[in-house]
């Protein structure tokens, strides 16, 4: 058998899977088994499948996915804590043709940042919110955050989380799809291959809905943190999938479009 | 000159930033400077300029939208007063950690905590000293008539896009309030998404291939002691931007220094001393920060005493020592808690704590 060049092989016709050219080529800081390296992918794979990484520009929390500007290949803006569903409704605002998204985890969105969120998606911003949920604050040595479920052990929560010490763990999600300025939420999951194609068809819809000014699109992703629940990452996705998913059902809880101003007008009508 | 009008100065500042090109204001009501945001919502600048005007959920949210504007080389601005100005020092940090140009109205009232509605300086440090964490200043304008609310829309975004810096005009609530003869400046159109690609270079967020990205975070400390070596660096070079006003000094034996509200204040206060025979000038810092310390060094340090007269219990008298190295008296004159001062009483400071005193 005639030797084979491993240039023979690596031949465009031959590739049935490459990584997509919005990954940059970065050693990512996430913890083996984490769920931000495969959600971070997604969005690069429709960036670039839409066409739009010179017309996108993303806004990273404070958290785990801090550094997302690191690894994803287009204009980036970093934003205090809790604050980048205001950053990203200034860029959008000023910037009505271009796509705008926030990446945020459960801490950064759900508590420090609950205000900026439920604003931003009460005034139908035409953007896209990625909401990562792990139920801990993983960057900061895994403490409690408020998606915590009961019982659960965290840093601060060593006991695991008490209601009347701590109190419930928010479904913030539920909170959103009530707003009548967002047009697509959905929960999903990227712990399966099953899971990682339909939280991509999740993402490509948000940004069509952008691009259709249908209102904010909310999507959460939830994750496991095997590092901050201190166990290994195949342990880790059946946790998630026994206990989890039973708290936060995966699914669409909105799909539409933002409600009609029309319908708003009656109440002050003479 | 541009067109003569009778306008209050938050309505200025409104009508100077349509006319100054700015692409976006973010605010939220609070007494004594909501007429800002009520005037830009009446004029309605985006059907006229494109400019975004938008009522935030609170000024922590402001700032924030401030900063994903800034970022996208935009000029953009909010205003607020004293208790939502300490709001946004969390994101003014971010903007400068992050070196961003926007420029932020304070009109100040009276605190702490809730306080008053009622005009103040005490603001005076939490704008000159930084405000929020980290190692970093503002440029602070300290306007004193309605006039000055609409020149200094246009100076802080100059001086804003040419340091990459947040600029903070320090007004009161009686400069806000008080309605005065203004000539408006004329319009300069809004700049287009090419033009901003050409001024900002590569830190601009308007969407590219180039990967740009806006951050203040670096973990290495090495990388970031040298990011704060540039930022100091940069501090250095805004001192030459150092401006004030000086008013019957030529032949002053004492020095009052004031700025806003409580410089207007003084200039009656030198009329009613002269009439006595005492020989008093006024030196009025129009930065505040970078302060005009060698100008006042030089001035100052000829006189046989200097009074700082402020709405506050004495914030930049350490300023004023600073900058006389103490080698004159210095002493403090004003009120507190949103009380004007009367000329009288200035006058009265200056006889008893530095002239009939020590």
């Amino acid at each position: 058998m005639a030797d084979i060049d491993i240039k023979d092989i690596i031949k465009e016709e031959n590739i049935v899977y490459k990584k997509s050219s919005i990954l940059l080529d970065k050693v990512m800081h996430y913890c083996p088994g984490c769920s931000h390296g495969v959600t971070h992918k997604l969005i690069a794979e429709v960036i670039e499948e839409m066409g739009i990484q010179d017309q996108t520009i993303g806004v990273s929390p404070v958290g785990c996915s801090v550094f997302a500007y690191n690894y994803l290949n287009v204009d980036f803006q970093e934003a205090a804590h809790g604050r980048a569903p205001a950053v990203a409704t200034a860029i959008k605002r000023l910037l009505p043709d271009k796509y705008v998204f926030t990446y945020q985890g459960d801490g950064d969105l759900a508590s420090i940042g609950a205000a900026e969120i439920l604003h931003a998606c009460n005034r139908g911003e035409h953007i896209v919110c990625i909401f990562v949920n792990n139920a801990i604050y993983g960057m900061t040595g895994g403490q409690m955050a408020p998606t915590t479920l009961v019982g659960m052990k965290t840093a601060t929560t060593p006991y695991g989380r008490d209601v009347d010490r701590n109190g419930y763990p928010m479904k913030i999600t539920e909170l959103i799809a009530q707003l009548p300025g967002t047009c697509y939420v959905t929960r999903q999951s990227v712990e399966t291959a099953a899971a990682v194609r339909k939280t991509k068809k999740a993402i490509r819809k948000a940004f069509e809905n952008q691009r259709d000014k249908k209102g904010t699109s909310f999507i959460e992703v939830v994750s496991t943190c095997n590092s901050g629940w201190k166990v290994d990452p195949v342990k880790a996705n059946k946790w998630m999938e026994d206990h989890m998913f039973k708290f936060y059902p995966l699914g669409d809880l909105k799909d539409s479009t933002r409600d009609n101003p029309a319908d708003y007008e009656q109440y002050i009508k003479d | 000159m541009g067109e003569l009008r009778l306008m209050k100065g938050n309505e200025v500042i409104a009508e100077a930033a349509i006319r100054a090109g700015v692409d976006g204001y973010f605010g939220y009501p609070i007494t004594p400077q909501s007429e800002v945001m009520e005037t830009l919502m009446i004029r309605k600048p985006w059907e006229e300029t494109g400019m975004v005007v938008l009522q935030a959920e609170s000024e922590v949210a402001s700032i924030n939208m401030v900063y994903g504007g800034a970022a996208c080389g935009k000029k953009v601005m909010t205003s607020s007063s004293s208790p939502g100005y300490s709001l946004m020092q969390e994101g003014l940090s971010y903007i400068a950690g992050a070196e961003l140009p926007c420029v932020v109205v304070n009109v100040v009232r009276g605190g702490p905590g809730l306080g008053t509605i009622q005009p103040s300086q005490a603001d005076y440090f939490q704008v000159t000293k930084g405000g929020g964490h980290g190692d970093y200043h503002v440029i602070a304008l300290a306007p004193n008539s309605v006039q000055e609310m609409n020149d200094f829309v246009t100076l802080a975004f100059d001086l804003a896009f040419k340091y990459r810096t947040p600029v903070v005009i320090l007004s009161d609530g009686a400069i806000g309030q008080m309605m005065e003869k203004v000539y408006l400046s004329d319009f300069v159109p809004r700049r287009t998404e090419e033009e901003i690609r050409k001024e900002c270079g590569d830190w601009c967020t308007l969407g590219s291939k180039q990967h740009n990205y806006i951050t203040s975070l670096e973990l290495d400390s090495a990388i970031m002691e040298q990011r704060n070596l540039h930022l100091q660096k940069k501090y250095e070079d805004m001192q030459k931007e150092a401006r004030y006003e000086e008013y019957m000094t030529e032949d002053a034996e004492y020095l009052f220094v004031a700025f806003g509200s409580a410089s207007r204040i003084c200039k009656k206060s030198i009329e009613l001393a002269r009439e006595k025979g005492i020989k008093v000038g006024l030196f009025r810092p129009i930065t505040l920060y970078p302060f005009p310390s060698k100008q006042l060094y030089q001035l100052g340090t000829k006189m046989k005493g200097i009074l700082s007269v402020e709405m506050n219990a004495g914030q930049m008298i350490e300023d004023v020592k600073l900058a006389v190295e103490c080698k004159v008296p210095v002493e403090w004159a004003g009120r507190n808690g949103g009380i004007i001062p009367s000329p009288d009483e200035i006058v009265v400071a200056l006889e008893s704590k530095l002239i009939g005193g020590k």
